[in-house]
């Protein structure tokens, strides 16, 4: 029916067929909104939380406690007037905050965030595009979002725009590699790319080799941060300053640079800067669960195993979803590791809140020396600690 | 394995549609345009500057850019080989000693450029 027409959109990725093609477009669009609408949320998340732990109030006057303040927020956006600087490079202008947020939102789709679910004969991966070197796609796309950041510091025509672009650029490409050299420990013990397969090899119980004798725990995950611990700190520390969070929110630093590259910025542009920030926040959080806290899957318990008990429990739920026993149970275990990944994420998005208002801002020049002098060599450590223990527990 | 990408075009669709509404939005929307020279000129307190992309600005922004692209190749040669290290090892402790050296030259590199007082901000 498609033929040609579709050429390779209507590939295996999308769906053979219409309806598995409309399926599989139904959930980008899902999993944008979702994403989008996450940011207010997290905001929501973030003047609460700063307002609790500062002994404030914080927004509670829209909607039941104050839930409905960034709708209102996101409104008065759009009725913004429009406002370009004469001294803008008005195309560039225009373009900058669309180059930051798709970035943020193209990074998220290699991210499983929950197990695959079969429903009357349909497969439908809980994945935007399951790609073979998801890690790889995850940092080539994220480092595009310098692009953003320098298109709308240069294209303002102010001078703190473009220090502040310059900050921020020099920034998020001095910590990224840190960041990419603290996941190649992981890397070696995961021996894929893939991030499905990092989730299943984070399956069951603490395990390992040594000198052909295996060691198992049982009450033990087999999750990243127990083989990697180091990587795990230092790709958390890479990630706040990726995300030009506090402590590392040195391109907004205000009392020097105004609002960093986003200056000359108003109404909704501006928001879509800030939904860029929150949207790398989202996928960097997501990112850290899936590498070091087993992804989407209960902790020792496989997704055979919550299937199975789905199977057992979830007989009442056929008969009114008028669904078989086993699409029920691909259903509810799928809805579970939705919840688990949910949570899992949403501890570290809290994470984020948290420390921004407890840690205060580095110096610019402790920042370089943080990721150069330090981040780097440790990382660099890392390596070579996995790669020396492994070979001697493998050689011998 | 283009193919893979597939479904990202779509979301990357998805995604500059987004922005181009939610931009003319505000065309559409918001009070009509009242532009006043006040309000054009770049955002300064005190004296109003001349064209600011001129700015000077340290050429240590330029040094990092060369430096980051010098050890990113370095670790995105380190990415295959983490891959298959546990596979290679099987055969020998070849690909071990051989990263080693590599490894060696890396942390000469950095030590240089750290000696050379290139990752120095003051």
């Amino acid at each position: 029916m498609f033929g040609r027409v579709t050429l390779w959109i209507g590939t295996k990725e999308m769906g053979s067929g219409l309806l598995e093609f409309a399926i599989n477009a139904l959930k980008i669009v899902i999993v944008f909104v979702a994403i989008v609408s996450t940011v207010p949320l997290l905001v929501w998340v973030e003047r609460r939380g700063s307002a609790f732990m500062q002994n404030r109030l914080g927004p509670n006057r829209v909607g039941p406690l104050g839930l409905l303040q960034l709708l209102a927020d996101a409104i008065k956006f759009i009725f913004k007037e429009e406002f370009i600087p004469d001294h803008a490079d008005k195309v560039l202008y225009f373009m900058a905050p669309g180059l930051a947020l798709l970035p943020a939102a193209l990074t998220f789709a290699a991210v499983p965030f929950s197990s695959p679910v079969t429903i009357m004969g349909h497969t439908i991966n809980m994945q935007i595009a399951d790609i073979n070197v998801g890690i790889i796609y995850i940092f080539a796309v994220a480092s595009l979002a310098v692009y953003g950041v320098l298109t709308a510091g240069w294209s303002s025509g102010n001078k703190y725009s473009l220090i502040g672009a310059l900050r921020a650029c020099s920034q998020m490409i001095s910590y990224e590699i840190a960041m990419g050299l603290s996941l190649i420990g992981v890397l070696i013990m995961y021996q894929s790319f893939s991030l499905n397969d990092m989730i299943a090899s984070q399956i069951g119980g603490f395990n390992f080799n040594w000198h052909g004798v295996h060691h198992a725990f049982k009450y033990l995950p087999a999750w990243g941060i127990f083989y990697q611990p180091l990587s795990f700190i230092l790709f958390v520390t890479c990630g706040f300053a990726e995300t030009n969070r506090m402590p590392f929110d040195l391109p907004e630093g205000e009392a020097e640079l105004v609002g960093g590259y986003h200056t000359e910025y108003g109404g909704f542009k501006f928001n879509m800067f800030f939904m860029g920030e929150y949207g790398h926040m989202i996928t960097s959080s997501a990112l850290i669960t899936t590498l070091f806290f087993g992804g989407y899957a209960l902790p020792l318990i496989s997704p055979e195993q919550v299937a199975a008990f789905w199977i057992d429990h979830g007989a009442g739920l056929a008969g009114p979803l008028h669904l078989s026993i086993a699409d029920v149970s691909s259903l509810m275990t799928t809805l579970t590791h939705l919840a688990v990944f949910g949570l899992k994420t949403g501890f570290w998005l809290f994470f984020y809140v948290w420390v921004r208002w407890t840690l205060p801002r580095f110096r610019y020049d402790q920042l370089m020396d943080l990721g150069w002098k330090t981040l780097l060599p440790w990382s660099l450590v890392n390596l070579a600690l996995t790669a020396t223990v492994i070979f001697f527990a493998r050689v011998s | 394995m283009i193919q893979q990408l597939a479904p990202i075009l779509v979301l990357g669709v998805v995604v500059i549609g987004f922005a181009v509404v939610m931009l003319s939005l505000t065309f559409i929307a918001g009070p009509t345009r009242n532009p006043t020279p006040e309000k054009q000129i770049p955002y300064e307190c005190g004296v109003i500057g001349t064209d600011m992309r001129t700015t000077k600005f340290p050429v240590k922004f330029y040094l990092t850019a060369i430096l980051f692209i010098l050890f990113d190749i370095e670790v995105i040669f380190l990415y295959p080989w983490a891959i298959v290290y546990i596979d290679f090892l099987k055969k020998g402790p070849f690909i071990f000693i051989e990263m080693a050296v590599f490894m060696v030259f890396l942390t000469f590199g950095l030590f240089y450029v750290w000696k050379g007082h290139a990752l120095d901000w003051d």
